[in-house]
């Protein structure tokens, strides 16, 4: 075959490798734009988010179940009363298997009475039939493939550059579509504002320098909440990770949760 | 106090058994009956659509008498497609923002693109070259309102010589084989919306798509069977027994398919039993019960089989008067057994908690954005619309032109 190159074509072949670099550069420019007009988030001016890395581990063996985080997120928050939980804890039973069963243990009995808001009531089953019993905190798992993100029609949910993954109420059109992906309940539709809502890290807080409002009052330090970009000499975040085997919720489904948990059990999901 | 009264609520509320997240402990689901009717309308678009594709592109010729019936039928439902998704946003005056700003890895942003492709592009389109010959002998043959109507959608192009309308139908066959995969590509896109959802095991499944397709064609032909029906019944008309026999016979083939392919996914989920599969049986046994067995495999698949069965085995021995009652029965009861099988999967995905532990029962509400009102109201509207549409569109009055279905057939 002849194939010859000459002026003509290889000055075109140059003019559309230029243009092409300038359209990704430009599509580049223009989405940053977008996002820097249209995103609304609740960081003060000023903070930058690709300067930090958010996280939050939860050390389930910890938790005392006194539910003061559930109560604080609500406080500090806003979320509505009723069944509207950006973060709240189960408690697991596990039932000493009948005598003579063959088994290792009975079948989990797990409960969580308002988001376990106001602590939880004594257990139904007397102490000496009870195995293990733990409670376990829930909250957005910072998916790392996040299916919430990957299936919303407008794009109003996205995870920001320090890892947070944050709802735009200006944009979010309400059609429930990620409560319905998230596999850990940890959505919910707002019924005053119409839009999908979830943890945030208490956003308008970590922004600022403070803690989450459930790290803050959590009196059993169950909760370890810190700057992946920014670790401090000894990070009580650093040394939970480093410290325990840790895992995370429903692994199968390829979400690569960024919370970590360490003292979970099987039951746990 | 109203404090105490909503927790208090919360706690007791009779509907939850087992544990269910807090988030997931509402009083009614999130997608309730207008997500049940919105797959079932667009799925009757796509079956409507294929129904009336046989005609043009595989030249079924005993079609033709319902070639138009169905399309129109496509369309009333078509233009009633998006409006239980648009009813049931939490802010629906933004829905615009689909289309504006989509995000790409979405099912649900995709299909406003699939949904305006299929209404403008094709069937909007195929109806115009198939009926402008017509608006032009009607532009001229009808006064006032109606006539200028006619003229109208001529759009100008009043060429009616042998050329033009050779292209007519060119243009009308292209766009028909355009259609078909457009047709599965719409309803599977509604399919792929559930099925993609992998964190509920009821929905997230590979077969998905294909079963809404199948199931789509299945009701869409059903449909048609209906209309035609009940439209010669209104006016007093014998029916064309050759094409409802035929109609029968590819209701009968498209209901086998669906079938076996839903089958084949209740097997696979038994025999995989994979996480979660003891609530999914829950469902099948106790929640689902009536609406599942009964009325999805009972009423809209296995009674149809049969009967329409029997019409491929005896077809001649069957008087032609208990024919029609076979045929437009089964036609019924399929309507009526892919409306369930809406239900099953969109409801079903919702009566169990995302954390296995917990089911939870659902009482329909009459009124509000939930309330299964709204829901009949669009499912009566497509039927409004194709009145309107029919009475344009396939007047008696108005015979269409020497349509040419022979040249269709050669072009």
């Amino acid at each position: 075959m002849n194939h010859t190159i000459n002026r003509r074509s290889s000055l075109l072949r140059m003019g559309a490798a230029m243009a092409g670099l300038l359209t990704v550069s430009f599509a580049r420019a223009a989405k940053a734009a977008v996002q820097t007009v249209f995103v609304s988030t609740t960081a003060p001016k000023g903070y930058d988010p690709t300067k930090h890395k958010w996280l939050m581990c939860i050390d389930a063996s910890k938790c005392i179940g006194c539910g003061l985080c559930a109560e604080a997120c609500k406080k500090e928050n806003g979320v509505p009363e009723g069944p509207y939980y950006r973060t709240w804890i189960e408690r697991y039973i596990i039932p000493k298997p009948k005598p003579g069963s063959d088994l290792t243990r009975g079948e989990a009995i797990v409960d969580s009475p308002n988001g376990g808001m106001h602590g939880f009531p004594e257990p139904t089953l007397p102490k000496d039939k009870i195995e293990h019993a733990f409670f376990v905190p829930k909250l957005c798992n910072l998916c790392e493939n996040p299916p919430c993100i990957q299936v919303c029609p407008v794009g109003a949910t996205f995870t920001a550059p320090d890892g947070a993954v944050l709802i735009d109420p200006n944009y979010c059109i309400g059609c429930a579509f990620c409560i319905q992906a998230c596999p850990y309940g940890a959505r919910f539709l707002n019924p005053a504002t119409k839009t999908a809502e979830k943890c945030t890290l208490c956003y308008h807080r970590i922004s600022r320098g403070l803690k989450p409002a459930c790290v803050e009052v959590c009196p059993a330090e169950a909760r370890i909440f810190g700057d992946l970009k920014n670790l401090a000499a000894d990070d009580p975040l650093q040394k939970f990770y480093e410290k325990n085997r840790v895992q995370v919720l429903k692994p199968h489904l390829g979400t690569e949760p960024r919370v970590l948990y360490a003292g979970l059990d099987k039951e746990v999901r | 106090m109203m404090n105490e009264v909503t927790n208090s609520v919360v706690e007791a509320l009779p509907q939850f058994q087992g544990y269910v997240y807090p988030n997931e402990a509402n009083f009614h689901p999130v997608w309730s009956t207008l997500i049940v009717v919105y797959p079932y309308i667009t799925g009757l678009v796509a079956g409507a659509f294929i129904m009336a594709s046989l005609v043009r592109v595989f030249d079924v010729k005993a079609l033709a008498p319902v070639y138009r019936l169905s399309m129109l039928t496509a369309l009333a439902f078509l233009l009633c497609a998006t409006l239980p998704l648009l009813c049931h946003l939490g802010h629906p005056e933004r829905c615009y923002e689909i289309m504006m700003t989509p995000h790409m890895t979405s099912p649900m942003a995709i299909f406003g693109f699939v949904y305006a492709w299929y209404l403008m592009a094709v069937l909007l389109l195929e109806l115009w070259f198939d009926y402008r010959q017509d608006f032009v002998k009607w532009s001229k043959t009808t006064a006032g309102f109606k006539g200028f109507l006619y003229r109208v959608l001529t759009l100008g192009v009043t060429d009616v010589s042998e050329k033009s309308v050779r292209l007519d139908m060119k243009m009308e066959w292209i766009l028909s084989i355009v259609g078909i995969p457009s047709a599965f590509l719409l309803h599977g896109y509604v399919g792929f919306i559930f099925g993609s959802i992998k964190a509920n095991p009821w929905w997230g499944n590979v077969l998905m798509p294909i079963m809404f397709i199948l199931s789509a064609i299945v009701s869409g032909i059903a449909l048609c069977v209906f209309n035609y029906i009940v439209l010669n019944w209104i006016r007093r008309r014998p029916l064309d027994m050759r094409c409802l026999d035929a109609m029968a016979m590819f209701l009968f083939y498209a209901l086998v398919m669906d079938a076996v392919v839903e089958g084949l996914d209740v097997l696979h989920r038994g025999y995989a039993a994979e996480e979660g599969f003891a609530v999914l049986q829950t469902m099948i046994h106790e929640k689902l019960f009536y609406t599942l067995n009964i009325g999805q495999v009972g009423v809209g698949t296995l009674v149809p089989l049969l009967l329409l069965g029997l019409l491929q085995v005896l077809p001649r021995r069957v008087p032609e008067a208990t024919r029609r009652v076979m045929i437009f029965c089964s036609g019924a009861m399929i309507l009526l057994g892919v409306l369930m099988m809406r239900w099953n999967v969109v409801m079903g995905g919702q009566f169990f908690s995302k954390s296995f532990r917990g089911v939870m029962s659902y009482k329909m509400e009459f009124a509000g954005q939930e309330g299964w009102l709204i829901s009949a109201v669009i499912m009566c509207l497509p039927f409004i619309i194709l009145t309107v549409l029919v009475k344009l569109f396939l007047s008696e009055r108005l015979q269409p032109c020497e349509h040419v279905l022979e040249k269709s057939s050669k072009a």
